[in-house]
């Protein structure tokens, strides 16, 4: 079932190419988008690099939550799939992890370039890399409870923002704290475990309070 | 002699009830806050730090005890809401989200106008500070999620999961932001200090304290009132007191 549904994300994604590269630019263009507010100043953006790409990672996982659910919701999927004898977490899981492989993945891979481009040093792009890889699937799997609370609603998609950001809070202060970490040549083990804790309690929790806000949405 | 409790789950009941019991706390609301506010004013000694300025405290202290207090008691009931079904503890959920925002927005308010004359500035992103805010962005977003929703069961269920899920979250972010703050922010300001109060400065402190729960409660009650004649509007009672004359 959790196989079944990732690959039948994944085959949609695979046809629907734009979805995928829209997120992903989104994402390019807001961290481009700092030098040109503040200044092309180096030792400034070198410092203020983690919390950018950090930020922006942020804003485009919320921005392509709206699609986890809602293709499904208007087709009638959704529907069959709360009815069949199929556990609804798993359902769930199996969606926000192939949320995370077509809008994490990218931006995880695609952070060392912009990291070059705000001249961090080696070991930083590694952690940063690192961070986002840990980080982005939380972000995916609390979004999807954001999501499924949102599904069908007038001006969901800002509302989903108001809901899910606060929550993304955490994951933002380790993640960006890690690089900083890492840059200041203070130990950074404790910022990636406690994203790694927050990974897993997310793996537990997050599906099941997300299918328990489907059900309400669909009742 | 067993209480049927029960009996005051019905929104109906549960009417009337608050209709006797709204008078009372309002009364006693107003008695504490006058003394509170004459102890604070004129009875607690001026401080030999901070002089005059530290009365803001009677203010800010409790209405930031009230805020984070307020939302966990509305999660509680939501929560209640959500396993039991039962409708009156949704409505007390939604009635209590607007005056935990409200004590939320004083205490960031009152804290910054505090802040300037101690600090020098109007707002530090200090670990309180801004977990405050954050509480107060979860108070919003509560707020925002139910009034998107048409149908009040969905409104009451999907505002349930948001305020329990954003309850788990509040040890999570209130200990994260710490971390940030101590990571990095230098000594330059520190919030941590308490000194030792005077007697009279704690009792003005305390009876503001519970003028703010009496005041609380009283609006709660207020609120779920209007909320019960909304959504029961339908009904043979609330008609019935239509009829009598007692709601317009």
């Amino acid at each position: 079932m959790l196989i079944w549904i990732i690959k039948r994300d994944l085959l949609l994604a695979v046809r629907r190419q734009s979805d995928v590269l829209t997120t992903l630019f989104f994402f390019i263009i807001v961290v481009s988008l700092f030098p040109l507010s503040v200044g092309p100043e180096m030792n400034l953006l070198r410092t203020m690099a983690p919390g950018i790409v950090w930020v922006a990672a942020l804003l485009a996982s919320m921005l392509s939550l709206g699609r986890m659910f809602s293709n499904d919701y208007i087709d009638g999927t959704l529907e069959q799939m709360l009815l069949s004898p199929q556990s609804l977490s798993l359902l769930v899981l199996g969606k926000a992890l192939a949320h995370w492989l077509v809008t994490g993945i990218p931006l995880v891979l695609m952070a060392p370039v912009l990291g070059i481009q705000y001249d961090l040093p080696g070991d930083a792009l590694a952690i940063l890399t690192i961070s986002l890889l840990l980080g982005t699937p939380v972000l995916s799997l609390i979004g999807a409870i954001g999501a499924a609370l949102t599904l069908g609603l007038r001006g969901g998609g800002v509302l989903v923002s108001l809901l899910v950001l606060p929550l993304y809070i955490p994951i933002l202060i380790f993640g960006a704290g890690a690089v900083e970490a890492s840059m200041a040549g203070v130990g950074f083990d404790a910022h990636l475990s406690l994203i790694g804790a927050f990974l897993l309690v997310s793996l537990v929790f997050a599906p099941w309070a997300a299918a328990s806000s489907l059900k309400v949405s669909l009742e | 002699m067993a209480i049927n409790w029960f009996k005051y789950s019905s929104p109906a009941s549960f009417y009337s009830l608050a209709g006797k019991m709204i008078p009372f706390f309002t009364v006693i609301a107003i008695i504490l806050l006058a003394a509170g506010l004459y102890v604070g004013f004129f009875v607690a000694p001026t401080d030999f730090q901070q002089g005059e300025a530290y009365r803001i405290i009677f203010i800010h202290v409790p209405a930031a005890w009230m805020s984070m207090f307020l939302y966990v008691v509305m999660a509680f009931w939501a929560g209640i809401g959500l396993a039991f079904n039962t409708r009156l503890s949704a409505m007390f959920a939604s009635a209590i989200a607007p005056t935990g925002a409200m004590f939320t927005f004083i205490a960031l308010w009152t804290g910054s106008l505090w802040g300037k004359p101690m600090w020098g500035t109007w707002w530090v992103w200090d670990a309180r500070l801004t977990s405050e805010l954050i509480l107060l962005f979860l108070y919003i977003g509560f707020m925002s999620l139910q009034a998107a929703i048409d149908d009040p069961r969905r409104a009451d269920k999907a505002g349930a999961i948001i305020a329990l899920v954003g309850v788990v979250n509040i040890p999570i972010i209130y200990f994260s932001v710490q971390w940030w703050n101590t990571l990095h922010q230098g000594a330059s300001v520190s919030v941590n200090q308490a000194p030792s109060m005077a007697t009279t400065m704690l009792a003005g402190m305390l009876i503001m304290v519970f003028a703010s729960w009496m005041y609380s409660i009283a609006v709660i009650l207020k609120r779920t009132r209007i909320i019960i004649l909304e959504r029961e509007s339908h009904t043979a009672w609330v008609a019935g007191l239509q009829k009598k004359g007692t709601v317009s």
